[in-house]
C-alpha cells in the first residue's frame, strides 16, 4: 500500500474519532461497545447518516431522467459522488467508476463480461489461497462455464503470498490473474504494484480485490497499475449495497454488459439496441441513489482526516493488539506477515472461536468469529475457525485493554 | 454485610449459557469416538462455523444398542452431543425420537418438557440456557437433526448429511 508508513509500529498522530460515530456510544450487554469488527462492516460517522439523511428527505427522485428539478439533484448528488471516488483512488476518467452493490458484484461482474467472452478451454485463471469467497467462486462459476481451469497460488506460515511459485504460474495459459490488496481472514498487504508488473510483462489482465484495502490506507489505482479495482462502500464507513469496480477505460468498452435493463441502454428497439456509454453500461436499472450519497460522504470525512495520518493510526494500534494477544499463554496468532493491515486473527487452546465471540461480548467486546469467508485460509493452518479483531480509525489502545481483559475472562472460565 | 458469592464476579449471562454441565460435557465428552460397523451414520455440518460433527448409531431391532459421536465443534455443540449420546443409549427409536422432538422444543420454542424426571433428562435440561443466546441455538440443534436423520431411516446404511442451515 503506497502510504503505509516505513517504521510499521510507529507510535504518533493517534486520532481521536470515536465521537462522529453514533453507534459506538451504546451499552451491550451492560458494558460501553467496544467495536472490533469493522473489516466485516465499518460503523458510519454521523455526515454519512446526515448526507442520508438529507437526500431521503429533501432531493430524492430517479436519477438520469426527469427533467424536474428533484432529478437534477438527485444526478448531481449520485455523479458527484463518482466524481469524489475517482479522484480518492487516482482513477483517470469518471467513466472507469462504475457502481455495482458490492466488492461482490464488482467481481462476478469482470468475471462475466470481461472474463468469460475470452476464455477457452484449457485457459487458466489464477487466485491465491489467501482470498476471500468472493474473489473464489465468481471464477469457479466461469472456469465451470468455459473449461478454463483454477490456479492457487500458494502462502507461507505466516500468511504471505509465495511470490516465487507466483511468478512460475504466470505462463503462456494464464488469461486471468485475480488477487486481494489485504487478506480479510490474514491481514497481509500483498505486493499489489509488483504483482501486477510481473502479470503485464506477460499481458496477463489483473483484478485486485481491494474491500480490505480502501479502509485502511491511500490506494492509487494509476500506481497499482493494476485492470480492475472493486471494493465495497461499507467497508470504508459508507452505506451497505454500495460497491465499486475500478476498470480501464479501453478494457470496459469492448465488454458487453453485464445485465440489461434500464439506464444501460441508448436506444432499445426489437431488432436490436444500442448501449450507453461507459460507465451506464454497467448500471442497469435504477441504482442505490442514496448510498452512493452516503459513501460520496464517506470519502470526503476520509480525505478530511487524511489517509496516511489514519494507517498511522491503525499501525500503531495493531502493534498494540499484536503484542498483547501473543503475551496470552495459549493464544496463536495465525496472519504474521510482514505488512499487514490492522487486522488480527487468532486461536485460543482449548477454546473453540464460537465461544470466545460470545463471552466477550458478554463484556461488550464485538469481534468477528469464524471462517471469515475464506475457508481455505483455515484448512491451510488446520482449524476450524478464528477470532478476529480488527481495527478501523476510530479505535483506541483504550479498546485493545477492553478485549484483552475479557479475553482473559473467557480463558479463565474455560480452564 | 454478606459475602459476595463467587459466581458473582461472572454477568448472569455467561453462566446461563456455559452452565458447569455444560462445560463439564465440553470438556469430557462422553461416548467420543467412533463405532466399528454403525449402521448408521450422518454427518452434521454447522455451515457458519464450520462445526463437523459425525453421529454413528448401532440400531439392532427397536433399541439403539450404541450411540458414539466424534468431529470437532464449539462448547455448545460438543457438550449437545454429549449429553445426547448418554440420553439415548439403549432406548428404543420410538422414545429416542420423542426425546428429540422434546429437546428441539426446549431449545426453539421454550417448552421445558423433556419427559419423565430421569437424570439424563436433569442434565439436558441445562440445554435450555442457550435459549437466551439465538446465534448459538444452531449449536445446540445440531446433533439432534442428525439424529433425526439416523432414526427415520430404519434401513442401515450411508445418510444424507445435515446442516444447520
Amino acid at each position: 500500500m503506497n502510504s503505509l508508513p516505513d517504521t510499521p509500529f510507529e507510535t504518533s498522530a493517534s486520532l481521536d474519532l470515536r465521537a462522529d460515530f453514533p453507534a459506538l456510544h451504546q451499552e451491550i450487554n451492560g458494558r460501553p461497545l467496544v467495536y472490533l469488527d469493522s473489516a466485516a462492516s465499518a460503523q458510519q460517522p454521523q455526515t454519512v447518516i446526515d448526507a442520508v439523511s438529507r437526500y431521503q428527505s429533501h432531493d430524492h427522485a430517479n436519477v438520469h431522467r426527469g427533467v424536474h428539478t428533484l432529478s437534477h439533484r438527485a444526478t448531481d448528488a449520485y455523479e458527484s459522488a463518482r466524481d469524489r471516488i475517482r479522484a480518492f483512488i487516482n482513477a483517470a476518467k469518471r467513466s472507469e467508476i462504475v457502481f455495482t452493490k458490492g466488492t461482490t458484484e464488482s467481481i462476478n461482474l469482470v468475471a462475466q463480461s470481461f472474463a468469460r467472452p475470452r476464455l477457452e478451454p484449457g485457459d487458466r485463471i489464477v487466485v491465491t489461497h489467501m482470498e476471500h469467497h468472493a474473489n473464489i467462486v465468481p471464477w469457479q462459476l466461469v472456469c465451470e462455464q468455459t473449461g478454463a481451469e483454477l490456479v492457487v497460488t500458494p502462502i507461507d506460515e505466516r500468511g504471505q503470498l509465495d511470490l516465487e511459485t507466483l511468478d512460475e504460474q504466470l505462463d503462456e495459459r494464464v488469461a486471468m490473474l485475480a488477487v486481494g490488496h489485504v487478506s480479510n481472514a490474514l491481514g497481509t498487504i500483498n505486493p499489489v504494484a509488483e504483482i501486477c508488473r510481473l502479470a503485464h510483462e506477460r499481458e496477463i489482465p489483473v483484478l485486485v480485490d481491494g474491500a480490505q484495502g480502501v479502509p485502511h490506507a491511500s490506494v492509487d489505482v494509476a500506481a497499482i497499475g493494476c485492470d480492475f479495482y472493486a471494493f465495497s462502500g461499507h467497508k470504508m464507513f459508507g452505506p451497505t449495497g454500495t460497491g465499486v469496480l475500478y476498470g480501464r477505460e479501453a478494457l470496459l468498452e469492448d465488454m458487453p454488459p453485464y445485465q440489461g435493463g434500464g439506464d444501460m441502454i441508448l436506444e432499445v428497439r426489437f431488432d436490436g439496441t444500442v448501449y450507453n456509454e461507459l460507465p451506464y453500461k454497467f448500471e442497469a436499472g435504477t441504482p442505490n441513489i442514496s448510498g452512493f450519497v452516503g459513501l460520496g460522504a464517506a470519502v470526503d470525512y476520509l480525505e478530511t482526516i487524511g489517509m496516511q495520518r489514519i494507517a498511522r493510526h491503525e499501525q500503531a494500534l495493531l502493534g498494540t493488539l499484536t503484542k498483547r494477544l501473543g503475551d496470552i499463554p495459549g493464544v496463536r496468532l495465525i496472519g504474521t506477515a510482514a505488512h499487514k493491515a490492522s487486522v488480527q486473527s487468532f486461536v485460543v487452546e482449548d477454546i473453540h472461536p464460537h465461544d470466545l465471540g460470545t463471552l466477550v461480548d458478554q463484556q461488550g467486546v464485538a469481534i468477528r468469529t469464524g471462517h471469515h469467508c475464506a475457508m481455505p485460509v483455515m484448512q491451510y493452518f488446520d482449524v476450524p475457525g478464528t477470532a478476529r479483531a480488527s481495527l478501523a480509525l476510530y479505535n483506541d489502545e483504550d479498546d485493545i485493554d477492553r478485549l484483552i481483559a475479557a479475553l482473559d475472562r473467557a480463558i479463565r472460565m474455560f480452564q | 454485610m454478606k459475602a459476595a458469592p463467587s459466581s458473582g464476579d461472572l454477568p448472569q449471562g455467561e453462566h446461563e449459557l456455559y452452565r458447569e454441565v455444560i462445560l463439564d460435557h465440553a470438556r469430557n465428552p462422553r461416548n467420543f469416538g467412533t463405532l466399528e460397523n454403525p449402521t448408521h451414520t450422518v454427518d452434521g455440518i454447522n455451515p457458519l462455523c464450520g462445526d463437523r460433527l459425525t453421529l454413528y448409531v448401532d440400531i439392532d431391532g427397536e433399541r439403539l444398542d450404541a450411540v458414539r459421536f466424534d468431529g470437532h465443534g464449539c462448547a455448545i455443540s460438543l457438550a449437545s452431543a454429549s449429553l445426547l449420546t448418554v440420553a439415548v443409549q439403549g432406548q428404543t427409536v420410538e422414545d429416542a425420537l420423542e426425546l428429540r422432538e422434546n429437546v428441539l422444543r426446549l431449545l426453539e420454542q421454550g417448552i421445558d418438557y423433556l419427559g419423565p424426571a430421569t437424570p439424563q433428562h436433569t442434565a439436558l435440561a441445562a440445554l435450555a440456557g442457550v435459549r437466551g443466546f439465538p446465534s448459538r441455538i444452531k449449536c445446540a440443534t445440531l446433533v439432534w437433526q442428525a439424529l433425526g436423520q439416523a432414526l427415520k431411516r430404519r434401513d442401515a446404511g450411508p445418510t444424507p448429511t445435515v446442516t444447520t442451515e
